[in-house]
């Protein structure tokens, strides 16, 4: 290993070869401004184009100041972080960037969460010198995503992550000078893109450029309908996250507040998104199973490897981009779209209510599932299986604006028949938690023998694509993972070459599947939160009971009661959906 | 090849084209033809003679007669009287302004007499859509040369030992980044020709290229060899129709000639060029967003390093020069780089091109060796200041360079010395500005260039440069303070600092310069609300002499605001707050009686 030599405001460093000065700073506790940087340890995520040029630093021998995000350390470099040449640069930088932003942090969705905020008030800004025009933009609000571009600072973190991570390519840099912001090709609205929704660059935005489309109100409004019985479930990503915006320690599972809160909130029913993911297991679990025996059969049409479907960004990324894919993945629809199906047909029936009298609403850790929801193939008669989409995020305003106080509040348990769920559906909310609660019910199914060990480590992890070969008594099932869509491309490419080995492939859209989802709490780049929320996770799955969808006893009634069987003709009927070719949609 | 006893040169480059050249080469060969002569004389169109200020310009060879300012109408005179009865038509001819004698060879013209052309050496000799006059003027053999007799790095000891640097504007040694690209090791390499030539008022890439693409194409050959390349792009903006389709012509001929291509003199050695269109923005002229910008991407820079000679196109090893630094080549190959580092200063060899523009007399295209002064580039190539006006300061360095004054004038020009006195070399445009000329507005006219050319990736090149201008546009409105001034200079120096690429680090230069050379034109616009050039209307105020003004009632009638009043035969007064500053009462007052205050 190279390594270089340097002195940062006049300590020694030692480092690696390639270190940033950045990075080297960090090493002996200096911490040095950034605004546009951001790196997400363990994923492909790094953000460093250099451009906001807060960071600079004073490096002896350079004629101008260096951006530390970029600039290597080299042997004997004499680094100053803080002289007076930097303080000064690097304040009136921030004045230049504050004097092209809009004033209005008192009403912004972002503020007390937004990093330019926070940035101008490390810096102690309190007057502008350099004040003139501002640039503004075209506004773009689709179902999910809301883009205010005159909040926009050119960071570039949307289109690391739209472009790099995710492989989208929707967002760039469009313009020149001034008038440079970051969209999609000829400025088209996000909802004429081929936009997935994904939500990550929300995720990763500092500002309030670029938020979620805020339905809490809609929400409130159907609660205060004596007419309407409102229904809430709840994603199983949600409640290791909720707490962190109440000052809660990331990995705080809330569940008990959670669903407490809600119900002072005023919803008529509690339920789980959890008990869907049991009854997608079900769904999904078959459909793997029948495809398998199929090709073992000898069966050369059918389609393996199959792919998950619960992640909406997912759907429409390969909708978009792989339409000659469509009849792959499975035919199973998301867990918040089997619940609403279920939700206002057999709970409606039980509560004599007309559909249209039901209102579900869903608390996701997604953006992408607001346009779930809004999808034609998911209303009957116009009435949409669910309602109204909101996010972790707003789900916490909620909470703040009936002055609740979190924290505090005593734990409560789910309404039944829909609220109940077993450990396989609370994994549902990582990377690599929807096949380990497949593998768990298909394992028996197939083999019709009790699983000895319930912890599938080898699928665990942050590692972007991951694999393992499960042995189902005899017969080895190669399973493949990956989160974050440019893995997922990856995997996808392998697939149309005819080079994969896999049976069954998880696909999740947002890197550590959903507890980062484009609907959580902001991480401002800490890859640790994301951690901390999967080790909750997998800590709630093991406290459960029942850890195997199929042993959930009201999945059993339902299928008893209402469903037949799985992958049956009802189940078809409300469970399962089909995929459209969307490439042609893209209008300019 | 067909012979003949005389050739008439028009020149074909953009700008004479655009004076109706193309008709004078029509109407030469028509009478030409007329008159039997078409075996006896050839009309070639040529590439930019320089003297753009005199174009269209016609060169009868073999005497050299040199006709000025010529029009299509003018053919049939040239044919007739000197072609057919050889006699000089010398009401075309050009006339001293000192001696006012008619001028007929070009080498006894005050603008030619102190140039020395070695990259435009063969522009409004040769015509640039024949190989053939290229191969004759020596051309290709250095690379003949390079690449049957030498080894790689017996070519690069000469470009370095000849002490060429770059000219589009950084001035890093020539030799040595061949030799940095050289040396690292790869599978594939790229050669770049950057002929993203972006400044106002700047022709001198276009001029190389319409007139002379051969020595560029040769030149890049060369440096394919020496860096282990084979594949060489031009990076040109879309604007340039001519010198695009120039290149393309002589890539074409190159090719059928075996010059490009494949087993290049039977050595092995391939090597071809392709051509990669810019839209025009003024940043894609700074190499890495060039590079961006040929792979597709958004024409915004990236930090360096790494440096294009590291990892360039595709990731590649990529050497990346002007045009004017690849036409110096072949000639150096050619002669030696002991003949050309005899030429120029003791850290710049060599001469210069500059396109020379402004409040000159004799606005075009120069070459010059490296040590001319600004004195001699002005005074004698350029003929003076325009209608005997006042020197006040000359911008070099296009935008990103920084305004010179008399006190500049006897500097000698090279890389360091212009550095030194506040400005830099840039790519070559070099505009002249008189007493008329407003420094602050001059200041302005460049952010306003800046502001439209950033490319917006870094803050305070973004928003800076728009914030600079828009100070300067509240001075040049009279709303200008002193605390503005100060905030002006904190603000440039920060962008100077701060900046991504070079576009930033240096698009200040014009106010900091103007600043330093001319405080006193900053403080009258804020202090005393006065433009010392009279050049901002909104400090201008024109008023009407009682006692001059006879009242004959013209200005008032001329008045497109009616802004002026008075009786007949009694002096006329104009309202300030309607007058909207046009000057046609200026104009038109016989008697003297409007004053600019």
């Amino acid at each position: 290993m190279d390594i270089v030599q340097l002195t940062i405001d006049n300590k020694k460093v030692v480092v690696e070869k390639g270190t940033t000065i950045l990075e080297a700073a960090k090493t002996i506790g200096v911490d040095v401004p950034t605004l546009c940087h951001m790196k997400l340890e363990d994923t492909n995520f790094e953000n460093k184009p250099g451009g906001c040029r807060v960071c600079v630093v004073e490096v002896e021998g350079r004629r101008n100041l260096a951006p530390a995000c970029k600039t290597e350390c080299t042997e004997g470099m004499m680094v100053n972080t803080h002289s007076v040449r930097v303080v000064n640069a690097r304040r009136t930088v921030m004045e230049l960037i504050l004097s092209d932003h809009p004033f209005d942090c008192l009403v912004c969705a972002k503020s007390g969460d937004c990093e330019l905020q926070s940035l101008a008030q490390n810096l102690g800004i309190r007057e502008i010198k350099y004040t003139g025009a501002k640039s503004t933009y075209k506004g773009d609000e689709s179902p999910a995503i809301i883009r205010d571009m005159d909040k926009c600072i050119m960071c570039r973190r949307c289109e690391t992550a739209c472009n790099e991570v995710q492989t989208v390519g929707v967002l760039s840099a469009i313009n020149r000078g001034f008038e440079s912001v970051v969209a999609p090709a000829f400025e088209m609205d996000l909802d004429h893109s081929t936009c997935t929704f994904c939500g990550q660059c929300v995720a990763v935005c500092p500002t309030g450029a670029l938020t979620e489309r805020d339905s809490s109100s809609k929400v409130m409004d159907a609660i205060v309908n004596p007419k309407k019985k409102v229904i809430v479930q709840t994603a199983p990503a949600v409640r290791a996250a909720l707490g962190e915006e109440f000052g809660m320690e990331a990995g705080t599972l809330v569940t008990g507040k959670m669903v407490s809160a809600l119900r002072k909130l005023g919803f008529d029913y509690v339920f789980d998104t959890d008990f869907a993911a049991d009854l997608t297991i079900m769904e999904e679990g078959t459909e793997l199973l029948d495809r398998l025996s199929k090709h073992l059969a000898g069966d050369k049409e059918v389609k393996l490897p199959i792919l998950t479907s619960c992640c909406p960004g997912w759907v429409n990324f390969f909708e978009h981009q792989f339409p000659e894919m469509i009849d792959i993945p499975s035919t199973a629809k998301s867990p918040q779209q089997m619940f609403g199906a279920i939700a206002k047909t057999y709970f409606a029936d039980q509560l004599k209510e007309k559909r249209e009298d039901v209102v579900v609403v869903s608390v996701m850790p997604c953006l992408a599932k607001k346009y779930e929801c809004s999808r034609d193939e998911f209303a009957v008669d116009g009435d949409p299986d669910v309602n109204i989409s909101i996010s972790t995020r707003e789900l916490a305003q909620m909470i703040r604006n009936a002055n609740l106080n979190f924290e505090a509040l005593e734990e409560d348990d789910f309404d039944n028949p829909l609220g109940e769920s077993t450990g396989a559906a609370v994994i549902f909310g990582t990377t690599g938690g929807v096949i380990e609660a497949a593998v768990r019910t298909a394992y028996e199914v197939h083999t019709k023998k009790p699983l000895e060990r319930l912890d599938f480590e080898e699928l665990r992890g942050m590692e972007g694509i991951r694999s393992a070969t499960i042995d189902f008594d005899g017969l080895p099932i190669n399973i493949g993972i990956a989160h974050g869509l440019g893995n997922a491309r990856k995997l996808l490419e392998d697939i149309k070459a005819g080079k994969s080995q896999f049976h069954a492939i998880e696909i999740m859209a947002c890197p550590g599947g959903c507890i980062g989802g484009g609907g959580q709490p902001y991480h401002h780049g800490n890859m640790e939160i994301l951690k901390k929320r999967q080790k909750a996770i997998y800590e709630e799955d093991k406290g459960k009971t029942l850890r195997k969808s199929h042993e959930n006893p009201f999945i059993q009634k339902l299928y008893a009661e209402f469903l037949g069987e799985p992958c049956g003709h009802k189940s078809h009927e409300l469970l399962h959906t089909h995929y459209y070719d969307k490439k042609k949609k893209v209008e300019i | 090849m067909a012979k003949y006893k005389n050739h008439v040169l028009v020149c074909g480059g953009t700008g004479c084209r655009a004076s109706q050249g193309e008709e004078i080469v029509y109407n030469l060969n028509r009478v030409i033809e007329e008159n039997g002569l078409e075996q006896e004389v050839q009309v070639v169109r040529t590439g930019c003679f320089g003297f753009c200020e005199k174009g269209p310009v016609v060169k009868m060879v073999p005497d050299n007669t040199f006709y000025v300012q010529v029009s299509p109408d003018d053919a049939e005179e040239i044919v007739k009287e000197h072609l057919v009865k050889g006699r000089q038509v010398e009401r075309l001819l050009y006339t001293d302004p000192e001696t006012k004698k008619h001028v007929s060879e070009s080498k006894n013209m005050g603008f030619y007499k102190k140039q020395i052309r070695i990259a435009l050496r063969n522009c409004g000799f040769i015509n640039p859509e024949n190989i053939d006059e290229y191969i004759a003027r020596d051309g290709y053999a250095s690379l003949g040369m390079a690449i049957t007799e030498m080894k790689p790095e017996e070519v690069i000891r000469i470009i370095i030992d000849s002490g060429l640097r770059g000219r589009g504007g950084g001035g890093f040694p020539t030799g040595l980044k061949w030799d940095i690209t050289r040396k690292v090791e790869s599978d594939q390499k790229y050669v770049v020709c950057n002929a993203d030539e972006g400044d106002p008022g700047a022709f001198m890439d276009r001029s190389i290229l319409e007139g002379d693409p051969h020595s560029v194409l040769e030149a890049m050959a060369i440096n394919g060899y020496c860096t282990g390349a084979n594949q060489g792009l031009i990076y040109i903006r879309a604007e340039y129709p001519l010198a695009i389709s120039r290149l393309k012509i002589a890539i074409q001929q190159a090719r059928e000639y075996g010059l490009l291509g494949k087993d290049i003199f039977g050595t092995g050695f391939d090597f071809d060029v392709e051509l990669r269109y810019g839209a025009g923005a003024f940043v894609c002229g700074e190499e890495t967003s060039l590079i961006h910008s040929m792979e597709g991407l958004r024409g915004e820079p990236t930090v360096k390093p790494p440096f294009p000679s590291e990892s360039g196109y595709k990731g590649k090893p990529t050497n990346v020069n002007n045009v004017e630094t690849y036409a110096n080549i072949p000639v150096i190959l050619m002669k030696g780089a002991k003949w050309f580092s005899s030429i120029g200063t003791e850290k710049s060899k060599g001469t210069k091109v500059f396109a020379l523009a402004g409040k000159v007399n004799n606005v075009g295209l120069i070459e010059v060796p490296m040590g001319t002064t600004l004195r001699e580039v002005i005074f004698d190539i350029g003929g003076g200041i325009k209608d005997g006006k006042k020197f006040k300061a000359v911008q070099t360095g296009g935008p990103s360079g920084g305004c010179l004054t008399e006190k500049h004038l006897d500097i000698p020009i090279d890389y360091d010395n212009l550095i030194a006195s506040g400005s830099m070399m840039g790519s070559g445009g070099m505009i002249v500005m008189d007493e008329d000329d407003c420094m602050v507005s001059m200041a302005k006219f460049y952010l306003d260039f800046t502001v439209e050319e950033s490319c917006g990736k870094c803050a305070p090149c973004r928003i800076g440069n728009k914030r600079l201008y828009e100070m300067l546009h509240k001075i040049t409105e009279g709303k200008g303070t002193e605390e503005d001034l100060s905030n002006l200079r904190n603000l440039s120096n920060v962008i100077k600092d701060t900046s991504l690429c070079g576009l930033g680090q240096t698009s200040p230069n014009p106010v900091l310069s103007t600043m330093e050379n001319f405080w006193d034109e900053y403080m009258a616009h804020v202090k005393e609300d006065k433009c010392p050039a009279g050049q901002c209307k909104s400090l201008m105020q024109y008023i009407i002499s009682e006692e001059k003004c006879v009242g004959c009632t013209l200005c008032s009638r001329v008045c497109p605001v009616d802004a002026i009043t008075g009786d007949k035969k009694a002096p006329h007064v104009i309202n300030p707050t309607t007058c909207i500053k046009c000057g046609a009462c200026f104009e038109k007052c016989k008697f003297g009686a409007i004053s600019i205050q």
